[in-house]
């Protein structure tokens, strides 16, 4: 695929369309920002593209809870297109509460088809920080699965999370567990220097300080810090002590997607 | 019909945030009797559809079933030993509820209908509870009385949610025959807060006309000719005795604040007090604009609301500035009471200051993240003055194009309201924020309250936006103060413009029309359009789900018109509306009050001081607040509020990116110190001046492109010495924004902070001047930071310290005053801030702090662990004022006008040279060891602490939960 393609979805209440979408810009793909009303009434628009985009923000408001009324609409109106992209090999991203949007469709973890279970039994959700507040902070994060495209392995990112429900959390522990054993942790929270910790190295009290998920194909990723904040050098917290370095760690997400698609599609 | 109820709750095993939260404030209230409080989420739904239908919506939709349990109908009280209170709390009738709206949404995609869905909260209070103390949790903790009705154990009915229809009905007012007894009692008894000489303004008119005015139209004028709206006390011509000495202002605004702007005549300047905000240059094809305004006594009343509304009110100021801004910044302070203040010390009718401070950083949290404006800048002050009266400053930068800085709406053009729909709420907020408070404001001004959803907001925004790119509108404005009565008054105001208040829509029924037009129901925005604009600007608000709707035309004949179903209920001619007003003429004393230095004995040592000083809480880290606000979103941000190594260093101003493709910034910085203004106001209003500009001076943007805004927040300007020192604040406005250069483009003013107390005293705030300051960063590469970065670094202090201790917090902590209040010499401050910039610009200096709330100690502290290093200094190399020799004044002063800065041993001679001629030093260097020692001439070390324990003291006292 020489032109990537990516869409990202806006919605009422969604605000981090347009750093993600720069993001992927600088990347390399070409980028539309696309209502989720455009999207219902011609779903069949996906298929010019290969990179489906949930950016953060308060879809909804967070009414009933983080991410539910959005995902909601896409349970009822766009299973199938969503389905036919993911079989299709194309990649899915969710950032934050685009995040907790693809937690509560069940596209994440990816146990059931999507709209092919009881939304009841979801597996998997995000609920309330452990702190019980919105919190804006830094935080490191140690790459985990081996299969997720989205991710560099080995590479440490320091990335910003801003979110007040970003509590990873399973039904049963034998879920917790099978998200370990299957590789669907993308991400954990550690400091520095690797290690996992409580607050504020493990911003929300996830258990596993899991902080990303992805599905059995690595296609899909879902993740609560932002990488569309760290794709500038001005954009680190303490950038003025870092000399020269231009480096800014939430680009390889970006840039791991766009090649994967070039790559493989 | 059924009616069907749902309860969600957390199950066993994950955190009840919210009951946790009631719980704390339970115990901040002093009742240790309440064990835990369980809170759970009720729906009612009346809908048609089966049981089988229903478990799916609240199984697949309200529940989150690997953390939430739920009932179907309506639990019973818990069983077991313990007591429980169950109190349940609805939003009263008509006020807007968005979760409702998006679940009745949900249902529908669901492929369910709901003819209504509400949603209120249970909270169980297990221990035991009076009847007293319940009542006063339920009020104090639980529910606002102004927006939400309290339904006591499991029996009770929440209120009904529907509403009667309105049937016309056209009110006229006998005014025309009143004497000024009887044009008082009817402006009292209305709430129009208009005085007697307003009063027979109208009644003249009328008289000439020959008719009694309609209520409409009577309300209209009030609105329009509110202090909030018409800034008549500023615009008054003044005659003021200062110390004996006649002076004279014939328009007080004109000829101070707007004075030096004409003056100064900057080229960058584009559109300044002219429109909803001030404009001014960016790059080639954008400009920034920037607004402040206050939401004081709707926080008063209603922290929470107040303060959301009033950060999505000064969203709309940018939104409606030119054709449409997109806001990309947002400013927050806030002047609170001191927050351990004991219960029985707070006066009746005035909530806590801490319930108060959570719920204002609550709200501004709330609104401003929801809107995805990152919140960059503010700061908090404490003083028990404010304690009725708490001061909510909402500020926002906003970004236009060159091309559409300016509005031109043409008769015939349509008249359409966009975005939220009119409710009762925020009915007479413009004429209540002009009015003084008493303890019985509660009860009668609940109706003032206005209840914000920002996502209407949000998506108002991205289709306003996308519209104004499309060339689809004329002109564009905020429901601001008065509502549609001011937005359709002050666009129509050289044409003409007529209404038809029944296509005004709804929330519920039974609004009369003069409701609909004075409402303050917030999200609402009126736009000129075009009628061949007509369909096109209607289907894309369409597609975004966003509600527009014609509700009237601009005319030619200069008449304001109002009909309900076709009969005309008011007509105004424009000209009186908005010129019409009487001039007033104000008297105001100026006397410099009794004021001495105190004697505080020499110590040979410190750190006590600094300590105290650090820890208190001016000066103590707002991390707690900054944290809880996203101040990230929109990727631009550059100089974050927190920095250094650990993220939790004092930025001096906030850099943003709003391009993302383009290096060029933007900063903002605010000043205030209202402790200088009790022993002068003059000197008080030329340091924030000062302030403002050396904390955008530190991080490194333009000192010739620095933009000012004032807020004016005094008390009862009635009084004479209360406007006097008003007079003195505005004559520093002036002359410090003629010496830096830096002009003011937009200004707000909120008087009467003055609260009424039930045993008949009055508290009055301190006189408050905010000063806001933007300006340009030309490559935000250049920018520097607070925290020092390297030991080996050599530290110099650039700006004169002198003995001004006046107001100082070394003095507060010690229980003065003092006289020496810090003054400016703004031909050398203005000198330093080019030099400094110049500085910064070269890449010769690695860190830059200013010096201001305890003086140069602080300053040195902050900077060294904030940079996680330690400093040591000697002060010696300070420069310093004559009578400036004790040690007490050399660290703590305030003396304005000063940068910390941190210099490589490489860039020394650069530096020097730079500096020549100026007022500098080199104070010291930076240190690995994590110290602080601070010494006199004969080497005695009067400070020497630990950084870390210095950290501690700092960050300690606002950590709150």
């Amino acid at each position: 695929m020489e032109q990537v393609r990516a869409i990202v979805v806006r919605a009422a209440g969604i605000n981090c369309d347009m750093e993600t979408e720069h993001a992927f810009r600088l990347a390399g793909a070409e980028v539309d920002r696309v209502h989720v009303n455009r999207i219902i009434e011609t779903p069949g628009m996906l298929e010019g593209y290969q990179i489906f985009v949930l950016p953060g923000g308060f879809s909804y408001g967070d009414d009933v809870a983080a991410g539910k009324i959005l995902a909601n609409q896409m349970v009822h109106h766009l299973a199938d297109a969503l389905r036919k992209f993911i079989d299709d090999g194309k990649l899915v991203l969710g950032i934050c509460n685009g995040f907790q949007v693809l937690v509560k469709t069940q596209i994440l973890p990816g146990l059931a088809p999507i709209g092919g279970s009881d939304t009841s039994q979801q597996p998997v959700s995000i609920t309330n920080n452990d702190s019980g507040k919105y919190e804006d902070r830094w935080v490191y994060l140690e790459p985990v699965s081996e299969e997720c495209v989205f991710i560099s392995p080995g590479r440490r990112l320091y990335l910003p999370v801003a979110h007040g429900e970003g509590k990873v959390v399973a039904r049963d522990s034998a879920i917790l567990d099978r998200l370990e054993a299957e590789g669907h942790v993308a991400f954990r929270y550690v400091d520095a220097e690797g290690r996992q910790g409580p607050f504020p190295i493990n911003p929300n009290g996830s258990p596993n300080s899991v902080a990303g998920l992805t599905d059995s194909t690595g296609r899909v990723l879902g993740l609560m810090p932002h990488p569309e904040r760290f794709v500038h050098r001005t954009q680190h917290p303490h950038w003025t002590r870092r000399a020269n370095r231009d480096d800014a760690d939430g680009m390889s997400v970006f840039s791991n997607a766009v090649a994967y698609v070039k790559q493989n599609l | 019909m059924r009616q069907w109820r749902f309860e969600v709750a957390s199950r066993s095993g994950f955190a009840d945030v919210v009951g946790q939260g009631v719980l704390e404030d339970i115990r901040e209230l002093g009742i240790r009797s309440v064990e835990s409080v369980h809170s759970a989420r009720v729906y009612l739904i009346e809908a048609d559809f089966d049981a089988a239908f229903a478990r799916r919506v609240v199984e697949e939709l309200l529940t989150d079933t690997v953390c939430q349990d739920y009932y179907m109908g309506r639990s019973s009280a818990p069983a077991g030993p313990m007591e429980a209170t169950i109190i349940e709390v609805h939003l009263k009738s008509g006020v807007t509820d968005p979760v409702a709206e998006s679940v009745a949404m949900a249902i529908a995609d669901m492929g369910g209908h709901a003819e209504s869905v509400r949603t209120a909260r249970k909270y169980i209070l297990l221990g035991h509870v009076s009847d007293a103390h319940r009542d006063l949790i339920a009020r104090r903790v639980l529910a606002n009385d102004c927006i939400e009705e309290v339904v006591y154990g499991t029996d009770a009915e929440p209120p009904s949610p529907h509403t009667r229809p309105y049937e016309l009905e056209i009110g006229t007012i006998a005014l025309t025959t009143l004497d000024a007894e009887g044009l008082i009692e009817l402006s009292r008894k209305r709430d129009l807060f208009l005085d007697v000489v307003e009063m027979q303004t109208i009644q003249e008119y009328y008289q000439q006309l020959n008719r009694e005015p309609t209520d409409v139209e009577l309300e209209t004028l009030a609105q329009t000719w509110s202090e909030h709206c018409g800034h008549k006390t500023l615009r008054s011509s003044v005659d003021m005795d200062c110390e004996g000495e006649h002076v004279h202002f014939e328009n007080l605004l004109k000829e101070t604040v707007f004075k030096a702007t004409q003056d100064l005549n900057k080229d960058w300047c584009l559109s300044v007090f002219a429109d909803n905000a001030g404009v001014v240059s960016f790059d080639e094809s954008d400009a920034v604009c920037f607004k402040v305004e206050t939401h004081n006594h709707p926080s008063a009343l209603d922290p929470y609301g107040g303060a959301a509304t009033g950060i999505g009110g000064v969203l709309r100021d940018p939104m409606g500035t030119g054709m449409g801004a997109r806001p990309i910044a947002n400013t927050d302070v806030f002047c609170f009471g001191n927050p351990d203040k004991k219960l029985d010390e707070i006066p009746k009718g005035v909530l806590h200051p801490r319930r108060i401070m959570k719920g204002v950083v609550a709200g501004v949290r709330d609104y401003g993240n929801r809107m995805g404006i990152p919140t960059v800048n503010g700061a908090i002050y404490f003083d028990d003055r404010y304690m009725a009266n708490p001061l909510v400053f909402c500020g926002n930068v906003g970004l236009l194009p060159n091309d559409k800085c300016f509005k031109h709406q043409q008769t015939g053009n349509l008249i359409m309201v966009v975005g939220g729909r009119t409710g009762r709420d925020g009915i007479h907020g413009a004429t209540f924020s002009s009015g003084q408070m008493t303890h019985e404001h509660e009860d009668i001004f609940s109706h003032a309250v206005q209840i914000g959803n920002p996502i209407v907001e949000k998506k108002m925004l991205d289709t306003l936006l996308q519209a104004r790119d499309a060339e689809l509108y004329e002109a564009i404005t905020d429901c601001g103060a008065g509502g549609l009565s001011s937005a359709v008054g002050e666009m129509g105001e050289k044409l003409g413009a007529e209404v038809d208040l029944e296509k005004v829509p709804l929330k519920y029924a039974g609004l009369n029309y003069t409701e609909i037009w004075i409402s303050e129901a917030q999200e609402r925005m009126v736009i000129a359009v075009r009628p061949e604009n007509l369909e096109a600007i209607s289907k894309l608000f369409a597609a975004e789900d966003v509600e527009a709707t014609v509700i009237g035309r601009f005319t030619d004949d200069a008449k304001l018109t109002l009909r309900y179903e076709g009969q005309q209920v008011g007509q105004l001619d424009m000209e009186f509306l908005h010129e019409g007003i009487c001039r007033y003429s104000r008297k105001a004393v100026w006397k410099r009050p009794a004021v001495s230095e105190p004697v505080i004995a020499p110590k040979d040592n410190y750190n006590d001081d600094l300590l105290a000083i650090l820890s208190s809480y001016n000066v103590a880290s707002k991390e707690w607040v900054i944290r809880q606000y996203d101040h990230e979103v929109q990727g631009g941000s550059v100089i974050k509020p927190l920095t250094g190594l650990e993220n939790d260093g004092p930025s001096d101003a906030a850099v943003v990116r709003p391009k993302l493709d383009s290096d060029r910034g933007v900063a903002i910085s605010c000043g205030m110190n209202p402790l200088y203004g009790d022993i002068d106001p003059y000197w008080m209003a030329y340091s924030a001046i000062d302030e403002a500009i050396r904390n955008i001076v530190a991080v490194g943007a333009r000192p010739d492109r620095i933009a000012l805004l004032d807020n004016f927040c005094w008390g009862d300007c009635r009084k004479p010495e209360t406007f006097g020192s008003l007079v003195r604040a505005a004559q520093a406005c002036f002359d410090g924004a003629m010496g830096f250069g830096a002009p003011f483009i937009s200004g707000k003013d909120s008087l009467n902070n003055e609260f009424l107390c039930d045993d008949g005293t009055t508290i009055a705030i301190p006189s408050t001047l905010l000063i806001s300051a933007m300006s340009i960063v030309d490559d935000v590469n250049t920018c520097v930071t607070m925290d020092v970065k390297r030991a080996g670094n050599l530290i110099f202090v650039v700006g004169l310290t002198r003995n001004e201790l006046g107001g100082s917090h070394y003095y507060k902590i010690h229980g003065f005053q003092g006289a020496n209040v810090p003054k400016v010499d703004v031909a050398t401050a203005a000198e330093t801030a080019s030099r400094m910039h110049l500085a910064i610009q070269h890449g010769l200096i690695v860190s830059c702090h200013d010096c201001s709330e305890g003086g140069l100690a602080v300053a040195l502290a902050e900077m060294a662990f904030a940079g996680g290093l330690g400093i040591e200094a000697d002060l010696r190399g300070l420069p310093c004022d004559a009578d400036c020799v004790t040690a007490a004044g050399q660290l703590f002063s305030e003396s304005n006008s000063r940068y910390v800065v941190e210099v490589e041993p490489d860039m020394y001679d650069s530096f020097a040279r730079l500096m020549l001629n100026m007022p500098f030093g080199q104070l010291g260097v930076v240190v690995d060891e994590k110290r602080l020692v601070i010494r006199t001439a004969d080497g005695t070390p009067v400070v020497d602490a630990d950084v870390e324990d210095l950290k501690r003291a700092w960050r300690k006292p606002l950590m709150l939960n």
